[in-house]
């Protein structure tokens, strides 16, 4: 599986850092970057709580 | 894994982010029975931090916080909208909603707070609060160039909604009964340091100062006079002084309520009555990772609250989780963004990177050896990563030595603390 970010939507909050660190941070500029952005079965629930964390809704799991 | 089966139902009391997230969490717990929503909002759960930000500036449309057919294909919720429950019967297990009784198994109360409202106020037009979506409309409305905004209120929303009106050439006055805006948030150097930011955008921040009386004309007001006797001619009046929590309709229900008249839970962010937790800027609960009973008013906490309140209700007395968080919110004022993690109570702030005069540093607050909060100015890249390291329990010289570069060496485990959990 795979993650998307909205880029319009997301505001840099970093939420989804506090929840998965090892795909998601937040850079110097206040875009979130893709530490990685693939999810394998075990990270799946880290990743769905870091998309839930979110509170512009700006990030998607792909099949 | 869901100790309920397929005949039970939860109820839901509260239809917004922490109401919400308990449903979701219920259904990954395994949940297979009924889950009804009741809110008495008639909008499906939205988003409120936007409303003081992107809907006030630009008048973005209702900020949903799901799209509309997660509800049906993956929550699979019965929402009921548009009308309160108005009592708690726990001996029946049931919620009067309407003047019909709903049976529970579970419930989960996430009735949110509403603005706390200065008593003696007139009726008239043009005094106002903000906490739903069809506040905003009608403080666009207001909001327009050239008009004069009062704002009761100097704390996170106020600065917000001020910050808002700036941006819309409004004048903006802001009433702040105490010398020192913020300091229960921030801490009260802190919290001054940033109030600054309002009079270098041109926002007239009055501080030590009350409202001793509004004026009126025709039921619309027109102004405001200050204890210290000074007049401000105004077109809208907003009321931004805190919140008090949504639990009137649980007076009789024989819920325990704290004096601030939110639910005591404990760590499971159970109630004190069997099967009924709670959720949400409602509740306070001891949070283990801070020491302190209370309330939390923010996003981040409601999210993490509804999720564990909602697996809990409908998971096995083994399985429930305790609730612990070192706090944490965001705030946007003049484009800048502000982030605050942990407490800033009884510790000492210092600066440790960047340029106060910037608007661009982050500060760390300490205690003993202790570091209990952050505040990061247009620093975004750091907050998250100093908040978990007061979640680990890093010690002052380790995360002081991250900033100034000097690696101070991560002390033997013999000294470290033991982390809190
Ligand atoms: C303008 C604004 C800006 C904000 N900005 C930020 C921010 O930048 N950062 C941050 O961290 N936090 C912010 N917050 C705080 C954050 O939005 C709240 O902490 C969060 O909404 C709390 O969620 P909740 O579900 O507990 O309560 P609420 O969102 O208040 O929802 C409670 C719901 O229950 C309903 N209800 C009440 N009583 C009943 C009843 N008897 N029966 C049925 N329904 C009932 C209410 O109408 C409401 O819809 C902001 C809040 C506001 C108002
Ligand atoms: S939580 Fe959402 S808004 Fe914040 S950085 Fe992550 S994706 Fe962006």
């Amino acid at each position: 599986m795979k993650i998307e970010v909205d880029r319009g939507k997301c505001v840099g909050l970093g939420l989804c850092e506090a929840a998965s660190p090892d795909h998601f941070e937040v850079g110097d500029d206040g875009q979130l970057v893709l530490v990685s952005d693939m999810v394998t079965y075990g990270q799946r629930a880290e990743v769905e709580e870091a998309i839930r964390s979110c509170p512009t809704a700006a990030l998607r799991l792909l099949p | 894994m869901s100790a309920l089966g397929n005949n039970d139902r939860l109820v839901v009391i509260g239809a917004s982010l922490a109401g919400l997230r308990a449903a979701e969490a219920a259904r990954a717990e395994g949940f297979a029975g009924e889950i009804v929503i009741i809110g008495d909002e008639k909008e499906l759960p939205y988003d409120r931090p936007p409303l003081s930000k992107q809907c006030l500036v630009d008048g973005a449309p209702i900020p949903y916080l799901r799209e509309e057919r997660t509800y049906t294909e993956s929550l699979k919720a019965t929402f009921m909208l548009g009308q309160p429950a108005s009592a708690l019967n726990a001996a029946e297990k049931t919620v009067i909603v309407g003047d019909r009784p709903m049976r529970y198994d579970a419930l989960v109360i996430a009735t949110g707070a509403s603005p706390r409202y200065l008593p003696a106020l007139p009726e008239a037009a043009g005094i106002v609060t903000l906490r739903n979506f069809d506040d905003v409309a009608r403080l666009r409305q207001a909001v327009e160039s050239g008009s004069h905004i009062t704002i009761i209120g100097a704390g996170i929303i106020g600065a917000e909604i001020a910050s808002a009106a700036r941006g819309r050439d409004c004048q903006v006055t802001i009433v702040e009964a105490t010398e020192h805006p913020l300091e229960r948030a921030l801490g009260r150097s802190m919290g001054s340091l940033l109030s600054e930011m309002h009079h270098r955008n041109g926002t007239d921040l009055r501080c030590g100062v009350t409202l001793s009386e509004v004026r009126t004309l025709s039921d619309q007001v027109t102004g405001i006079v200050l204890s210290d006797g000074s007049e401000v001619a105004t077109d809208l009046l907003l009321v931004s002084i805190g919140v008090v929590p949504n639990t009137f309709w649980l007076q009789e229900s024989g819920i325990e309520l704290e004096p601030d008249g939110s639910i005591a839970c404990d760590e499971h962010l159970q109630t004190s009555l069997e099967n009924v937790y709670a959720a949400g800027d409602v509740v306070s609960w001891p949070n283990a990772l801070t020491g302190r009973s209370g309330r939390l008013e923010t996003w981040t906490s409601a999210n993490e609250q509804g999720a564990v309140a909602g697996a809990n209700a409908v998971g096995g007395e083994g399985d429930r989780q305790p609730y612990a968080t070192v706090p944490y919110f965001w705030s946007d004022w003049y484009g800048n963004r502000i982030q605050f993690a942990g407490t800033a109570a009884d510790a000492v702030p210092e600066v440790v990177h960047g340029s106060v005069e910037e608007d661009k540093f982050v500060v760390l607050y300490r205690s003993g050896d202790a570091v209990t909060g952050v505040l990061a100015v247009n620093e975004p890249s750091k907050i998250m990563k100093d908040r978990r390291k007061i979640r680990n329990g890093a010690t002052w010289q380790e995360m002081v030595g991250h900033y100034r570069g000097i690696g101070a060496g991560a002390p033997s485990r013999a000294q470290q603390p033991a982390p809190v959990v």
